[in-house]
């Protein structure tokens, strides 16, 4: 196959598909852990088809805040529950390879796909015509959408305040 | 134009939330039915982001910041529930809550 076969589009769907198939392996897994780990291949894939859609800011923002900072949340979270009765203990121990081939397989193929989109030249020609950038997202969010944002600093609050109140200890005056 | 059809990325768009409903849906460990609710909430930014691409407008993209804090809410209020509730109930069972009195 040539490469000038290999367009923009071809390239989406198969970031897309690797989001799919990542999502299904979330919804349908065993092992809590596991299915986090499919979780951030899922947003991954997901920031690349923002990449190729033209909003790299968008893109970049999903793999800081969702991969970066929600999902440690989650991690943080499963560390907390304690695992006496978890799944994971039950989980068949050091299997070798074939816990973490399906997360890095899917990884390696984002990889090639970012790095096939970044040294082609006519994909990087199409990709910079029509990019929706960081500039135009910053001069609306604080123009036109001033009171949005300020909400959305309420939100934020709530839920900080929400979240140190309901996972306090019983002895701490954390009662519901 | 741009050169991802609008109706393409809208297709994964609805792929994508209908596989974290089907989550919601069926599983019964609260935790993965976040999970679910996290894969949804991508999906409607998925679909935010191809129409802020599709019309050359960064109001997408706002949309999608905005679903950002809210799920970024979203998870602490729900984790620290969880944490709640795998405390009092020794399980994250989603038909345990059916216990709690009002």
């Amino acid at each position: 196959m040539s490469w000038n076969l290999i367009s923009l589009e071809t390239i989406f769907y198969l970031a897309g598909a690797v989001a799919i198939i990542a999502s299904l392996k979330v919804v349908t897994g065993k092992n809590t852990i596991h299915a986090l780990l499919y979780l951030v291949v899922s947003l991954l894939a997901v920031a690349v088809c923002f990449y190729l859609m033209g909003a790299p800011f968008a893109a970049g923002l999903e793999v800081i805040v969702y991969a970066g900072a929600i999902l440690v949340l989650f991690v943080f979270a499963v560390m907390m529950f304690g695992l006496a009765k978890d799944e994971t203990r039950h989980a068949p121990q050091a299997t070798g390879l074939s816990i973490w081939v399906g997360p890095v397989t899917l990884a390696l193929v984002l990889l090639a796909i970012l790095i096939f989109a970044i040294d082609d030249a006519s994909i990087q020609q199409k990709l910079t015509a029509n990019i929706v950038g960081a500039r135009q997202v910053g001069a609306l969010l604080y123009g036109p959408y001033l009171l949005a944002v300020e909400i959305a600093s309420f939100l934020l609050l709530a839920g900080l305040v929400a979240g140190y109140h309901y996972a306090k200890p019983d002895g701490q005056g954390g009662h519901l | 134009m741009t050169a991802i059809p609008l109706s393409h990325a809208l297709v994964l768009a609805c792929i994508l939330f209908v596989i974290g409903f089907v989550g919601v849906i069926v599983r019964k460990n609260t935790l993965f039915m976040l999970m679910s609710l996290e894969v949804m909430l991508n999906a409607v930014g998925v679909a935010f982001i191809g129409a802020g691409s599709a019309w050359q407008q960064a109001d997408g993209q706002i949309m999608f910041i905005l679903i950002l804090t809210l799920a970024a809410a979203e998870v602490a209020v729900g984790l620290a529930l969880l944490i709640r509730m795998q405390r009092r109930f020794r399980s994250l069972d989603i038909d345990k809550l059916s216990q709690l009195r009002g």
